[in-house]
């Protein structure tokens, strides 16, 4: 049997080699990739593989063990749907970033130590804005420079956590870590602005919108959920990120109702499945670890199948605002399909994804006697039903007709949605396929469908279903407004600029008080003192001789102006300058004395 | 990029069944009877005793999850619409103007 490769391995190099190819052969390699990676994970073995020697430390770039192999697969997977979702346009910059961003996001999950992490993890921030760049507008340009300025800060605030914790004794081992120290503490912040966490999280709904239509199925699926993969890794059972998950799970879902960009619901609703996986690894439970892979297993596919929905309706109208879309159901019937399969699947229906691996998360909160959270997660999800489950399809393919008349996705589109949704519907039907054995904590069995489950989920649904009706028949549901909401990222878009202005008006003002002051005054102060300082005190020390010489006043005023005259150009008779030459060394040897 | 303007004969009469006004409410005549259905099914469970393994014996009590989604969402909806909305919507091109960053024209 040939030896497996590193995967990261693979698609970086896929994506150097992308963009020197033309045509065909170009969309042939790039498919082949995710191919040969899919093949290459089956050859993966557990245990630890490809170790590198960098000056003192050992750098892991393979440890395959259940929690990574179960993210290698879906990342893997995924990446071929992207490219597939992509591949007609043939864009080299768009199919090269797409590579990169799926091999540094294994390169985290199959890294071994904190060091190789660290890497990957700013490897991940490249194809993140490549991403963003492909779009090409003025708008998704500042969303990349938005973005790269909020993962730098993260990459750093991680590095300067990392350095902390290995100056510290911490090692470079990338497991369990204990939160207290410096150390620590700035690492978990660093892991979670990547994560989204509640005002950390806000560059995730300001840029993903921004995206190309293809770069967001990437970002959607690889930035946070690494986040995820190495929170569970490094601090699993963390009571904190408990509430943190909780926060996310709920915060984003009162935004999204209110949300008129159809891609910006989605993103909401992504911090708020997040959320979820984030309370799993919160819990710490065998369970809930198993919910929080399982769940983000499960929400990646169906998430990059919402996205590409949404994404295809983009592709053929321009728009993604509910204000502006509405009946695509009649031009996008396939489409429309696939994107009520993606939402019956974030929200959790029977025989679809979300149902078999958020639930795991949910009984294991109930276990552990945390009703206030469960009932938190019992709201959200009701939530989310409500506004990815029911808003996204409703605005953009029913609802009101809009008038637009367009041709169905084109087929490679199609074929990537449709694989997707295959695999949500696949998973949740037959979550013991793969998908269970699959899981890190084998010893925990779980078995989503029994009858109160399927019962109580199904009345939960209906019922919020029902609710938007009868919301949407009164008139209360909030109409959609072309509006932009604020959230946490005011404080770098507004408050940058502010901060600019404020460092303009501050400093500059500073600098013009200073220069008048400074330079106006002192300076000339300073350099007449120096010029003329020396003449005045010889004309100082002269006054009294040219009284006892009995001088008339216009003889001391000629006088005076001869010595100052000749002190200021240092023109004095040789017989001066050698007399005060002698006292000097005279009062040098005088001083070598003592 | 956008190949608009089919004529609305040539589209495929299938895809709005749905739209027709006559089976929107039938869909939503479904809904309601699905809705009620399972709100009976749940009494049913609660007289016959069928034990649900519940952790709280609220998951037991008929009609809850029903009662929770359709209070949570009508909750969800009216705080975001009377709290929410009017504590942080502004313009749509809000972040546009008045930014040196992107172009504004003011700062001038």
């Amino acid at each position: 049997m040939p030896e497996a490769l590193p995967p990261s391995l693979i698609f970086l190099l896929g994506a150097l080699l992308v963009p020197f190819l033309r045509g065909r052969v170009r969309q042939g390699v790039a498919l082949l990739v995710p191919v040969i990676g899919l093949v290459n994970y089956y050859l993966i073995t557990k245990g630890v593989h490809w170790k590198v020697e960098l000056l003192e430390f050992e750098l892991i770039l393979g440890r395959a063990d259940s929690w990574s192999l179960i993210f290698l697969h879906v990342f893997t997977v995924l990446s071929f749907i992207g490219i597939l979702y992509i591949i007609r346009e043939n864009e080299p910059l768009d199919l090269a970033a797409g590579l990169l961003y799926a091999g540094s996001a294994m390169g985290v999950v199959m890294a071994g130590d904190l060091i190789t992490l660290f890497f990957f993890w700013e490897v991940l921030t490249v194809g993140a804005v490549l991403c963003l760049l492909s779009r090409k507008t003025t708008a998704s340009g500042n969303a990349a420079k938005r973005y790269l300025l909020v993962h730098v800060f993260g990459g750093v605030v991680l590095l300067a956590g990392l350095v902390i914790h290995l100056a510290s004794g911490g090692g470079t081992a990338f497991d369990k870590i204990i939160l207290s120290g410096p150390g620590p503490w700035l690492m978990f912040f660093g892991f979670g602005i990547n994560c989204a966490w509640p005002l950390l999280g806000a560059w995730l709904t300001d840029t993903y919108p921004e995206a190309s239509i293809g770069g967001v199925v990437f970002m959607a699926t690889f930035t946070t959920k690494t986040a995820v993969y190495v929170l569970a890794r490094t601090f699993p059972g963390e009571p904190v990120l408990i509430w943190i998950g909780v926060a996310m799970a709920t915060i984003p879902i009162f935004y999204a109702v209110i949300e008129n960009d159809l891609r910006r619901v989605l993103a909401y609703s992504l911090i708020n499945q997040v959320g979820f996986m984030v309370v799993g690894v919160g819990l710490g439970t065998a369970l809930s670890l198993n919910g929080t892979a399982a769940h983000a297993y499960c929400h990646i596919l169906y998430k990059a199948l919402l996205f590409m929905s949404i994404g295809s309706v983009i592709y053929r109208t321009g728009k993604s605002k509910a204000t502006e879309l509405g009946g695509l159901c009649r031009s996008m019937p396939l489409t429309c399909l696939f994107c009520c399969i993606g939402a019956a699947s974030i929200s959790a229906f029977p025989l679809f994804s979300g149902f078999v691996s958020k639930s795991m998360i949910m009984s294991s909160a109930l276990g552990e006697g945390q009703v206030l959270v469960w009932l938190a997660l019992l709201f959200a999800s009701a939530g989310v039903f409500h506004h990815a489950g029911i808003k996204i399809p409703f605005f953009a393919f029913f609802s009101h007709d809009s008038g637009i008349r367009c041709k169905e996705a084109p087929l490679n589109q199609l074929l990537a949605m449709g694989i997707a949704a295959f695999l949500c519907i696949f998973v949740g039907t037959f979550p013991n396929a793969f998908l269970y054995p699959a899981l890190p904590n084998l010893e925990v069995a779980y078995e989503p469908y029994t009858v109160a489950h399927v019962t109580d989920q199904l009345a939960l649904l209906l019922f919020s279903a029902l609710a938007f009706t009868l919301l949407m028949r009164a008139g209360l549901y909030p109409a959609e407004i072309r509006s932009t909401n604020l959230d946490a990222d005011w404080i770098y878009r507004k408050g940058g600029p502010l901060f600019y202005r404020l460092a303009d008006k501050g400093l500059n003002g500073l600098n013009a008080a200073v220069g008048r002051r400074f330079l106006g005054k002192v300076v000339p102060g300073v350099t007449n003192f120096f010029e003329s300082g020396g003449p005045r005190f010889a004309c100082l020390i002269m006054t009294p001789i040219w009284a006892i010489q009995r001088l008339s006043p216009e003889e001391t005023d000629a006088a005076r102006h001869s010595v100052f005259r000749r002190a200021k150009h240092g023109a004095f008779p040789i017989g001066i300058t050698a007399f005060f030459a002698v006292i000097l060394l005279g009062l040098l040897s005088l001083l070598m004395r003592f | 990029m956008a190949t608009q303007q089919k004529s609305p004969t040539e589209i495929p009469t299938a895809t709005v069944w749905f739209l027709k006004r006559e089976n929107v409410r039938r869909i939503l005549g479904g809904l309601f009877i699905a809705c009620g259905g399972f709100v009976v099914l749940d009494v049913i469970f609660w007289l016959t005793g069928f034990d649900k393994h519940p952790y709280l014996k609220w998951e037991q009590w008929p009609g809850f999850y029903a009662v929770f989604g359709f209070v949570a969402c009508v909750i969800l909806v009216l705080i975001s619409r009377f709290v929410l909305r009017p504590l942080v919507m502004r313009d749509e091109d809000y972040y546009d103007r008045n930014s040196p960053e992107e172009g504004g024209e003011t700062d001038a």
